[in-house]
């Protein structure tokens, strides 16, 4: 891809986030931080490209570390996520009843 | 995979995380919208693999399943109180598998293009110094380092001279092709010593600002090492992490009354309260007993507050996170239980910046079950405190401080608080009457409705918690 679409890409991913980010009302601001925190191990999808590209043992190791940081980045992120936004499910549950 | 397709399926996926992030701006989609964004990241991986044909490199799938299996795990245990510290170390594990992918271009690609080379080398500085400034963050927050701002002398030129020496070789690494990998190692070297200056300055109190910085950070980071890989989705979802870091840096930095600038540079008026801070997170709860001897020495007197407590139809309780340092907050939820078996009704009010992260009391006091209906943001509650009878603090200082209308040139001054000063009677447990992080003294102690419960927060509800059981 020409480098200057990845430059509109990302320009265009920060306006349109900064959009939807802003009507996340504060109650939930840690969940939405713990979320933000997952997708920035999106890096792993960079990491896999590098393991896929690497031409040397060492690079290619350099490369695996990456994948393991970011994937515990991301499990590590939508697993707390998931359980912060569970508990204010699991009372609004109990309330109903 | 032929190219249009793949960037229809890029499209596609980053419709399905964006979709996700506007979900999660209410309760009760947000869990729906977390899930949606965790599958589109699991299809994405998918998506990658099957592009360049990844599937047969078995060390590649061993590192999947063991950051898989580690991170669930680690997301399994963690407490809630100390999430904070959880997502600083998962902030760092970002940022450091970002510059590596970039350090791996490095390594491998010569010559390169020079768009990607100099992504890399600004993947390489922005990725590592959020890995070394998230350990610190991470460490003053779990109390492995000392949360007071540490300051070097001339601690502004060195990280001036730092921020220099890694524009210097952002530009040089493109340039300068056979040097490449030891440009690269200084870069490295620079970037790392960089985030550890800058973190440590930063106070325990200034946190929820330095990690929100911080996810800005590597998200940006993310992005720029997508960049280098010519990777548009990981470009686009880096990008949209950036912005929602730094739309909770701008909340939080406006709510505590502090510029970005002055945190960065340290110039906060944090240290001059040292003993304070210290005291409230060292001293075990249990060294508190003999303080609460000399409690409620103060104006309103306890059977004031135990009978006002009873017959009470509008409660309003504030949080604060010496509440949490208590781990009181279940006993606060049998406080509110009690006021509203008597018949009244119980708001808590959130201060935005309560606790060690961007809404983090709201997710202790959903944890200890006060339904979130109950948790009211400050302009919602505000005008409201001189309506109630009771106004019930727990661990909360500075975010109460009616001096931040007042008094000109503190550092509080201008910050918006709670108006708990306007309630008609006030009970206080907290730890001891000093001044908090901000080091301004409390006018609010000294007010005639007033009355204090110092020492542990605890054994305070478990006093009031009993006046309240009598006599029903």
């Amino acid at each position: 891809m020409e480098s200057i679409w990845l430059i509109i890409i990302f320009a265009a991913a920060t306006l349109a986030g900064y959009q939807l980010i802003r009507q996340v009302p504060s109650l939930l601001h840690t969940p939405l931080m713990s979320g933000m925190n997952a997708l920035s191990g999106a890096t792993v999808l960079g990491a896999l490209c590098a393991a896929g590209a690497a031409v040397y043992s060492g690079s290619r190791i350099c490369a695996y570390i990456a994948i393991l940081l970011a994937m515990i980045n991301v499990a590590g992120g939508f697993g707390v996520t998931a359980r912060m936004l569970n508990m204010f499910k699991g009372k609004k549950e109990e309330d109903g009843q | 995979m032929s190219d249009p397709l793949y960037y229809s399926l890029c499209a596609v996926l980053l419709f399905g995380v964006m979709a996700g992030i506007a979900l999660l701006s209410r309760v009760k989609t947000a869990s729906l919208g977390n899930g949606l964004s965790a599958l589109c990241m699991a299809a994405a991986i998918i998506v990658v693999l099957r592009r360049y044909d990844l599937f047969s490199l078995g060390g590649l799938w061993i590192c999947l399943i063991i950051g898989l299996a580690l991170g669930l795990w680690g997301a399994a245990k963690v407490k809630m109180i100390q999430m904070p510290q959880a997502v600083a170390l998962l902030n760092g594990f970002g940022g450091a598998a970002s510059a590596l992918v970039a350090a791996v271009y490095v390594w491998d690609r010569s010559p390169g293009n020079g768009f990607a080379y100099t992504a890399a080398a600004l993947a390489l500085a922005v990725g590592w110094l959020t890995f070394s400034g998230s350990m610190v963050a991470a460490g003053k927050l779990h109390n492995r380092i000392r949360q007071q701002p540490l300051i070097w002398p001339g601690h502004s030129p060195i990280l001036l001279l730092c921020l220099s020496l890694m524009a210097i070789l952002i530009c040089l690494l493109p340039l300068w092709q056979p040097g490449r990998i030891t440009a690269a190692v200084l870069l490295t070297l620079v970037a790392l010593f960089f985030g550890i200056a800058f973190a440590l300055r930063i106070g325990g109190a200034d946190m929820p600002i330095a990690i929100s910085l911080l996810n800005a950070l590597s998200g940006t980071a993310g992005a720029i090492a997508g960049m280098t890989v010519n990777e548009p989705l990981l470009v686009a979802i880096g990008g949209v992490v950036g912005a929602s870091g730094i739309i909770l840096t701008q909340i939080m930095c406006r709510n505590m009354n502090r510029r970005l600038a002055e945190i960065l540079t340290g110039a906060t008026a944090i240290s001059k309260s040292g003993g304070m801070p210290a005291a409230k997170s060292d001293t075990p709860p249990s060294a508190a007993r003999e303080t609460i001897a000399a409690a409620s020495s103060g104006q309103a007197g306890e059977a004031d507050v135990f009978a006002a407590l009873q017959s009470a139809r509008q409660v309003i309780i504030v949080p604060g996170y010496g509440m949490a340092l208590a781990q009181a907050q279940h006993l606060v939820k049998q406080l509110s239980d009690a006021l509203e078996r008597r018949g009244a009704e119980v708001k808590f009010a959130i201060h935005p910046v309560a606790g060690r992260m961007p809404g983090h009391m709201n997710v202790l006091l959903c944890e200890a079950e006060v339904p979130y209906e109950q948790l009211y943001e400050m302009q919602d509650i505000n005008e409201q405190f001189a309506l109630c009878d009771v106004a019930v603090v727990i661990g909360a200082n500075d975010v109460i401080n009616p001096a931040a209308n007042t008094a000109e040139g503190t550092p509080i001054y201008g910050m918006p608080v709670l108006k708990v000063a306007e309630a008609p009677l006030i009970v206080v447990c907290n730890y001891d009457r000093n001044p908090g992080y901000a080091g301004v003294e409390n006018p609010l102690y000294d007010m005639k409705k007033t009355a204090l419960f110092l020492g542990d927060a605890k054994e305070s509800l478990n006093k009031l918690l009993q006046a309240l059981a009598e006599n029903v």
